[in-house]
């Protein structure tokens, strides 16, 4: 599947509220084509609440219901029993949360959904931050980074939620990144003839929020992937199969890129660099994605 | 018809199952953890065929009903005390969504320190979440008003959520003789739901998107409306049932010898039902005094209550107190006689987390009224109150 060969169908129309450059966008409309029309999508409080745009307009083609911060997995459930009671099992139940709704306030009733065994898709669209509200800290938000609430950078480390994901025994867990279409587009057509939980997070590296120039978004995902900071991987049935460059990385057939040109390029890790440069907190960052991959290699080499 | 013996919960159960809900979603919480176990039952002997989602939470549970209506079901769920409490957020989310779910609150005062005995402390605190609210007295009560909340949630001119509230243990654990019409008679009382909205890929809707302020007002005023409705629809409701059923628990308020009254008790839940006890008591003593128990809280009866205080004055009893200022149903009865009434109205603190309020006790409050003239938050049987 080339980029060319997408559906030509829209389910995220022209007009929505986002900002220039926004990679949820992107997602979105790779995600929609994928999903087609029989989709009811379930968005919890995030940037994509904005980028309905507001009523009684809205820029999305397929039923969507908003729903309270935490509570996304849960009212999956609960539509899909519904649509079960009724003879329905044609419809795409998605989630399309974003990383504070799923790492950190969703994380309870997104748990309870998988546990219970329910048939839908849960996306995470990871801009690493609380971006709708202003740029707030969450449990995605790498080491370092600059915030509203972790001014001098933050000094923790993000929750590893692939790890997590995949304690659930679930039979469909992926890591994509908008930078990669056709890839996101496979891994949720896969997704979509899978029964039980699935769970796909995608990289929306965010312009605004990570302090890049609107016209970037595509290569601060590529270079994302390229560094190793973020693995594009398919876990299905248990088996770890890794994509792309990250497989080549894997294999060791790929050299990263230095976690540096990530970096450097991204106002909110300025700080590491000017006025002089941080070396201690610039080797822990590197330290943490090394230790990522070998953790990788030990589990599933 | 057949008579059912049986406690509050599994009374309430039993109403659920014969209302037919697509969906059931349910965390268990004492003293309502018997209602959960009963469907638990039925799910296993095939004698509910709808889904049962066994959520992590009481927040879950809501949202698991919210989008299970949202795409068309009946939905039920049953919780208590802290549960409902953890509810908060979604049960305006419900009520705002305009969603017809029916839930049983199993009355119970909140902690620390933990308690499982029954005040009203819970529900009254979601009294401005939009759902309309039910208190019952009895598991008659309990049974009839779980099928009529389902026909009142669902008309089309309410589309509003409906919270049934009964005390814990003093009703949920307690066994009564109660009459259980036929399946099929409740199919032809309560027909399918037919949706004002639903989640549909043949007609996408974004629901719930930012709203504007010049539109926001209007949302508020269409729910209160649909209050006002429910007020007509449930003395109507409550007619067809006894028309087909033969039971009857009034219809806002359940009205005990009000005719010729000098006071009139107001309570609500179990403590008006023992209050009905002390009437004829205090009748047979020469004191002219009636019982007017609120049945349905939200919406509030306001017309009813002042035509009440044209020739008597009220006692409230709560069971239940707004602290910082004094029982809830004090404060609105007041406020709906406000300038329209010279009746007296006294208000009395008395039950909070399960302490037994007697017949007997109720006859001295009563008394108190009559003597004393009080004025003031009354605590009635605790160390320093009036």
């Amino acid at each position: 599947m080339s980029l060319k060969d997408l559906p030509k169908d829209e389910y995220l129309l022209p007009g929505s509220a986002a900002c220039p450059g926004c990679p949820a966008t992107i997602g979105l409309r790779t995600v929609l084509k994928a999903l087609g029309k029989k989709t009811i999508l379930v968005v919890p409080a995030c940037c994509t609440a904005v980028i309905e745009s507001w009523y009684p307009n809205s820029s999305f083609n397929v039923p969507l219901l908003n729903i309270a911060f935490e509570a996304s997995g849960a009212t999956a459930s609960g539509i899909v029993s519904a649509l079960k009671q009724k003879g329905r099992d044609d419809i795409n139940v998605v989630v399309w949360a974003g990383d504070g709704g799923t790492y950190d306030i969703g994380i309870q009733a997104m748990s309870g959904a998988f546990e219970r065994g329910t048939d839908f898709i849960y996306i995470c669209y990871n801009n690493q931050i609380y971006s709708n509200t202003g740029i707030q800290r969450s449990g995605a938000t790498p080491y370092g980074a600059w915030t509203t609430t972790t001014v001098g950078g933050k000094g923790e480390f993000p929750k590893d939620m692939g790890a997590i994901v995949r304690a659930h025994h679930i039979p469909y867990a992926a890591s994509a990144c908008i930078s990669y279409p056709e890839d996101l587009y496979n891994k949720v057509r896969k997704a979509k003839e899978i029964k039980g939980p699935k769970y796909i997070e995608v990289l929306t590296p965010c312009p605004p929020g990570w302090r890049f120039p609107m016209d970037r978004t595509v290569e601060m995902g590529r270079l994302a992937v390229e560094t190793g900071v973020w693995p594009l991987y398919e876990y299905e049935n248990e088996e770890m199969t890794f994509n792309g460059i990250s497989r080549a990385i894997f294999e060791g057939k790929y050299k990263r890129k230095p976690v540096e040109d990530w970096l450097k390029l991204q106002g909110r890790f300025s700080h590491l660099f000017k006025p002089k440069r941080d070396e201690e907190r610039i080797k822990r960052f590197e330290k943490f994605v090394d230790d990522m991959w070998e953790r990788f290699r030990k589990e599933f080499g | 018809m057949r008579v059912v013996v049986d406690t509050g919960n599994h009374i309430a159960a039993l109403a659920a199952k014969l209302a037919k809900p697509d969906v059931i979603a349910a965390y268990p919480i004492t003293p309502q953890t018997t209602i959960v176990e009963k469907i638990a039952e039925y799910v296993a002997k095939g004698e509910f065929s709808g889904d049962y989602i066994c959520v992590e939470s009481e927040h879950s549970a809501m949202s698991a009903c919210i989008g299970a209506s949202a795409a068309g079901a009946r939905t039920f769920t049953a919780t208590s005390a802290h549960g409902l409490l953890l509810m908060h957020e979604m049960l305006h989310w419900a009520a705002l969504a305009r969603l017809p779910i029916v839930m049983v609150n199993v009355n119970r005062a909140i902690g620390p320190g933990w308690t499982i005995w029954s005040d009203q402390n819970d529900s009254m605190a979601q009294r401005d979440t939009g759902w309309i609210q039910i208190y019952c007295s009895s598991n008659q009560e309990i049974f009839d008003s779980i099928i009529q909340a389902f026909k009142l949630a669902e008309h089309k001119d309410v589309q509003l959520p409906v919270m049934v509230c009964y005390d814990g243990f003093i009703l949920s654990h307690t066994s009564m003789p109660v009459k259980v019409p036929e399946q099929e008679e409740i199919d032809d009382f309560l027909p399918k739901r037919e949706p004002a909205w639903i989640l549909d890929p043949e007609n996408p809707v974004t629901h719930g998107n930012i709203i504007m302020p010049k539109d926001y007002p209007s949302i508020r005023k269409a729910m209160q409306d649909a209050q006002e409705n429910a007020k007509k629809l449930i003395p109507e409701i409550a007619e067809e049932w006894k028309e087909r059923f033969g039971t009857y628990h009034g219809d806002l308020i359940e009205k005990y010898r009000c005719e010729d009254a000098d006071y009139i008790i107001m309570s609500y839940a179990a403590l008006g039902a023992e209050s009905k006890v002390v009437i004829d008591m205090l009748r047979k003593k020469g004191k002219k005094v009636g019982l007017a128990r609120l049945r349905v809280f939200r919406p509030f009866p306001s017309e009813d209550i002042l035509s009440l205080a044209e020739n008597a004055d009220l006692i409230v009893i709560d069971r239940s107190i707004s602290i910082g200022f004094e029982g809830p149903l004090f404060t609105e009865v007041k406020s709906c006689l406000y300038g329209k009434s010279d009746a007296k109205v006294y208000g009395f603190i008395a039950g909070l987390g399960g302490k037994d309020v007697r017949y007997t006790d109720i006859g001295k409050i009563v008394d108190r009224v009559i003597e004393r003239k009080q004025d003031g938050v009354l605590w009635y049987d605790v160390e320093g109150g009036k």
